[in-house]
């Protein structure tokens, strides 16, 4: 076996994390991009700039302030205490609550960028076929916003199977629960069990360059189709 | 049908911009808004489909009251029974065209549905393209599927806004003789934006010009056409649509007569790729500048039409140029046509309103 027990589990634990936070961002990403995208408010500036923030942030501020908001004595903490439920740092659930805020805007911005390419021609012509605004967003605007909703869960999941800083912040380095696999690697570095760091890092490496290259191909894809 | 079956009373200012206009349209055939670029031609039908939400004022269409800002009424877009042809076709990407033809008939209330969706596929000739996505169709393709989709969804008015403006001459032909067919064809009003004259005078029945927001004038299309205190009577494109039936062709001549509503004949070469049948509504245009003016009957002419004619008005045109306005029918069935001439001849020939002189006709083109 090429992979020790504790890599596989790593690996493992890393998937799931990117795989649920990939989801919840989903659902959460698309309709606040919508907003985004049509909101003429003035409070859309401001949020939207707080969903860029994580991405000029240092990884270590972010799972700081995460940390203290979700811990014992922090707002969020407290109020999960009131409703008598556990804190969240150090958990398997804290970590997906930390990679979801460290990749919202890696969700956002590419669904928001195909939102606005969109225009208003499209919803208007949906409109003149008697389509509602709720019937035009799911059978007109998300079908059209695809490209951009498939580059945002694959960057999405791919950056958050990157995450370093924050993990340690948030989630610490607990074996199953939350030592996910660049945090395993930096345990082997630590410990100069150099192979093991090595074959660790070549399937990062492999699969950051396969998705990235799977993006690619997708999108020349789709612009062939289009320019035809 | 007749009557206003169409009303629309509005105003909308948006920045720098007015629109104030106070229509009653027919409730059939095509009715052209004209004008210049920013004239208003757009906005009006953004109002009549509710994609102005800062428009105020009423629209009534068909008897049923789409707005009414008094009352507080404003039916939202999909909620109005319209069907809207944009200059670019903006078909779904995402759809194949049966998909795009079956988006606003799945849409529309089975009470409200009059046809079934694929009405369109014949009036448009689209039935081999059922299949096929977007991207795969000619700009001229995408256009008819466009007007088929809107069609499917058993609409109470049609509005196009500039169809054929995005499409290059070639398409342009493709497409206009499905237009007549249409106009033939459908039995809701149509309104349809353009600044192509060779369209108003091939589509319309109903001219409305707009200008800086505001309605220039309006009536038949006939009429505008000739009247001389409009644009539309003045430069080089000048000239009169005259409705007629076909009459008996002349074979060994290559000729066909015409006859106007007021009873007067009118011969024409025969094309070979069109030769309606005896007794078909056809619509010819008589450019300004293809008709003289003499004050005897001249016996020994060449030209084939000569008819006796009133001058109803005359107008400066252009530099040494005159515009003259003539009456060719009966008290009670004018017909009206244009003539261009020299200022010198209208000098000599003392030409004036009321004078009764002969019309030489030098050329007549059959535009549908």
């Amino acid at each position: 076996m090429l992979l020790s027990p504790d890599n596989l589990q790593a690996l493992w634990l890393t998937a799931q994390v990117a795989a649920l936070t990939t989801l919840i961002l989903l659902l959460l990403g698309t309709p606040l991009a919508w907003w985004l995208a049509r909101s003429r408010t003035w409070v859309a500036r401001p949020v939207g700039a707080l969903v860029s923030l994580p991405l000029v942030l240092p990884p270590s501020v972010l799972g700081f302030y995460l940390l203290v908001a979700l811990g014992p004595s922090g707002p969020l903490g407290q109020a999960m205490q009131a409703l008598g439920l556990p804190t969240l740092p150090f958990t398997f659930a804290g970590l997906v609550v930390a990679s979801v805020f460290y990749s919202l805007p890696f969700m956002v911005q590419p669904i928001l960028n195909s939102m606005q390419a969109l225009g208003e021609r499209p919803l208007e012509v949906a409109a003149s076929l008697r389509a509602s605004p709720r019937d035009r967003f799911f059978h007109v605007v998300l079908p059209l916003c695809r490209p951009g909703i498939v580059t945002g869960c694959v960057m999405s999941f791919a950056h958050t199977v990157g995450e370093f800083g924050v993990v340690l912040m948030v989630g610490g380095n607990i074996p199953g629960v939350t030592r996910v696999v660049s945090v395993q690697i930096f345990d082997h570095v630590e410990a100069l069990e150099y192979a093991d760091a090595h074959r660790l890092a070549a399937v990062m490496l492999v699969f950051a360059f396969a998705v990235l290259l799977g993006l690619q191909l997708y999108n020349a894809r789709l612009a062939r189709r289009t320019s035809a | 049908m007749n009557g206003s079956c169409l009303r629309l009373n509005v105003r909308l200012a948006r920045d720098g911009f007015t629109l104030a206009v106070d229509l009653s349209l027919p409730g059939r055939g095509i009715s052209v808004l004209f004008g210049p670029s920013g004239s208003g031609k757009t906005s009006c039908l953004r109002v009549l489909a509710g994609l102005e939400d800062g428009a105020q004022g009423t629209v009534v269409v068909d008897g049923q009251t789409w707005q009414d800002s008094q009352a507080g009424v404003f039916l939202p877009t999909h909620r109005r029974a319209l069907g809207y042809v944009f200059q670019e076709a903006s078909l779904f990407d995402h759809l194949t065209v049966e998909g795009n033809l079956r988006f606003g008939f799945d849409r529309t209330p089975a009470a409200e549905r009059r046809h079934d969706w694929r009405h369109g596929l014949d009036l448009l000739g689209i039935s081999h393209l059922l299949n096929r996505r977007p991207h795969e169709l000619s700009g001229g393709e995408r256009q008819r599927v466009a007007i088929a989709r809107a069609l499917a969804t058993s609409p109470r008015l049609l509005l196009m806004d500039e169809p054929l403006a995005a499409l290059d001459a070639a398409r342009k032909a493709e497409i206009l003789p499905w237009l007549e067919q249409l106009h033939e064809r459908l039995d809701i009003p149509v309104v349809y934006v353009t600044h192509s004259m060779d369209e108003v005078t091939r589509l319309a029945d109903h001219l409305v010009l707009l200008d800086g927001g505001q309605v220039r004038a309006e009536g038949t299309v006939t009429d505008l056409l000739t009247r001389l205190d409009l644009p539309l009577a003045h430069g080089d494109h000048a000239g009169a649509v005259l409705l007629a039936r076909t009459g008996q062709a002349m074979p060994e001549d290559q000729l066909m007569a015409l006859e106007l509503a007021c009873g007067r004949l009118l011969l024409l070469p025969q094309t070979r790729e069109r030769t309606p049948a005896p007794n078909t509504q056809v619509r010819v245009r008589v450019m300004a500048r293809d008709v003289s003016l003499s004050l005897d009957a001249p016996l020994h002419s060449s030209v084939l039409n000569i008819l006796p004619a009133t001058v109803t008005g005359l107008e400066p045109d252009g530099p040494g140029q005159v515009l003259v306005a003539l009456d060719i029918g009966r008290a009670d069935c004018p017909a009206r046509l244009l003539a261009r001439i020299s200022q010198l001849s209208a000098r000599r020939l003392d030409i004036r309103p009321g004078l009764a002189l002969y019309a030489q006709v030098k050329g007549v083109a059959m535009v549908r």
